[in-house]
């Protein structure tokens, strides 16, 4: 149920007062509610869950924690 | 090659994983856990979906010898108490209600069938992906009554909350939910404070502190004196989120940490939590399998009430009746593991479920018919 899967958005849109995306999950786009994140933008990514974005995926974090587990082992660039 | 140079060039067509999934980062930071561990520690991860992640990965075997993982309540299908299964099944035998709902809930055990049953009998449940189709259907059947059954942790919430939203937007009247959100930091303090608790440190659930983030946590941590990581649901995510724990173990020390970072921000995402604030305010609620936890669960304000589908249609289950058999209760509080129970993999299946728990994709029976029925 807390399945969240990361998708980059396409485009945003308005329906019925609602801020609305095409949300791309490795080709499969869906319609996804982005009310929750005011901010994002279109060729951002986010987090999505039951149709709704529950958060942005913050790519300097993702590259920062794979830089961090590495570097412990010296094996950072 | 730089270690995630590959992932860097294909983050352009979608959000690559295969950094979190690097069978040869994970193998290095599975020998640092093994080093760095001096004797055996109780780690509880709370989300079914992490539960799922670490057996199909076999994390959970590969560190058995340091580590007993033991399967935390956060499955909301297996949570979601027999009252309202059986409420969500008596409201779609109401003759012009339309139930919706997310798939699982279809499968889940009531006292008397399921909503697959109360189908083949001719009622007319539908499956939804979003709480916001569930809308649409009611948009559309100006003439029927279309419930919501929305279960759900925090992560749920606004994607539920936003339906009600919505609707009292638009004025749709057709429309209501029968609301069975529940809490994670409840929870983890009655885990806590039981005297019979062995857990001495937490993965907390991902997704939930998407929306949430980790201030929750930082209180309870500081009171039970337990490390939480904040952790998500890719096998490196699992393992960074471990070693977090194990480190903190290991030195005597707690705190919050966050092991998920890309998708968890401190403070939770704050679009999310003002839905979540404008419509629920807090409730106790009976957990199936546990029972009541004080303020553990959310429901909607009087403002909204309208749209409450228990107050809209004066339904409310008393006397329900559990399965004989099932002990998902006793898994679910983490006293017993499924092949203990007789029924696990004979009477009981992912196809014919006598209880919630084998029933979802994050519940721990189904994670043990999945990954460890032909192992043990």
């Amino acid at each position: 149920m807390c399945l969240g899967i990361p998708g980059k958005i396409i485009n945003i849109y308005n329906e019925d007062g609602l801020r609305m995306g095409k949300v791309d999950f490795n080709g499969v786009r869906r319609e996804t509610c982005l009310v929750g994140v005011p901010d994002a933008k279109e060729g951002e990514y986010v987090i999505v869950h039951a149709g709704f974005a529950i958060s942005r995926m913050d790519e300097q974090e993702a590259l920062e924690t794979i830089r961090a587990l590495d570097e412990i082992d010296g094996l950072s660039c | 090659m730089k270690p995630f140079e590959h992932w860097m060039k294909s983050m352009d067509s979608a959000v690559d994983l295969t950094a979190f999934r690097n069978p040869e980062r994970a193998d290095r930071i599975l020998k640092r856990l093994k080093n760095e561990i001096t004797r055996p520690w109780v780690i509880m991860e709370m989300c079914g979906g992490q539960t799922h992640a670490l057996m199909q990965s076999g994390i959970d075997q590969l560190l058995a010898s340091q580590i007993e993982f033991i399967h935390g309540p956060g499955c909301p299908v297996c949570v979601t108490s027999l009252a309202l299964v059986d409420e969500a099944i008596a409201l779609a035998k109401f003759p012009n209600v339309i139930l919706t709902t997310y798939g699982d809930m279809l499968r889940v055990p009531g006292s008397e069938g399921n909503l697959f049953a109360a189908r083949a009998q001719g009622c007319d449940v539908r499956v939804v992906y979003a709480a916001l189709d569930a809308l649409k259907i009611a948009r559309e059947n100006p003439d029927k009554e279309v419930v919501f059954f929305g279960i759900g942790f925090e992560t749920t919430a606004p994607a539920n909350g936003i339906s009600v939203l919505q609707a009292y937007r638009t004025g749709i009247q057709n429309y209501s939910v029968l609301v069975s959100q529940v809490c994670v930091p409840p929870a983890l303090e009655m885990i806590l404070s039981s005297p019979q608790n062995r857990i001495q440190g937490f993965l907390a659930a991902g997704h939930v502190c998407a929306v949430m983030g980790i201030s929750e946590y930082i209180p309870i941590s500081e009171k039970y004196h337990v490390p939480i990581s904040v952790t998500g649901f890719e096998p490196i995510d699992l393992l960074a989120g471990i070693e977090m724990v194990v480190r903190d173990l290991e030195a005597g020390r707690w705190r919050v940490s966050n092991a998920y970072s890309r998708g968890v921000p401190a403070a939770g995402t704050a679009g999310a939590l003002a839905i979540i604030h404008e419509l629920f305010e807090p409730c106790n609620r009976d957990w199936r399998g546990i029972g009541i936890i004080p303020d553990s669960g959310w429901k909607l304000k009087d403002k909204y009430s309208a749209y409450d589908a228990e107050k809209k249609f004066g339904v409310t289950a008393t006397e329900t009746h559990e399965s004989d058999v099932c002990i998902a209760g006793a898994i679910l509080r983490g006293l017993n593991t499924p092949p203990e129970c007789p029924a696990f993999a004979a009477s009981c299946t992912p196809e014919h479920p006598l209880g919630a728990a084998m029933v979802s994709g994050e519940g721990t029976c189904s994670a043990y018919y999945r990954y460890r029925r032909n192992h043990d």
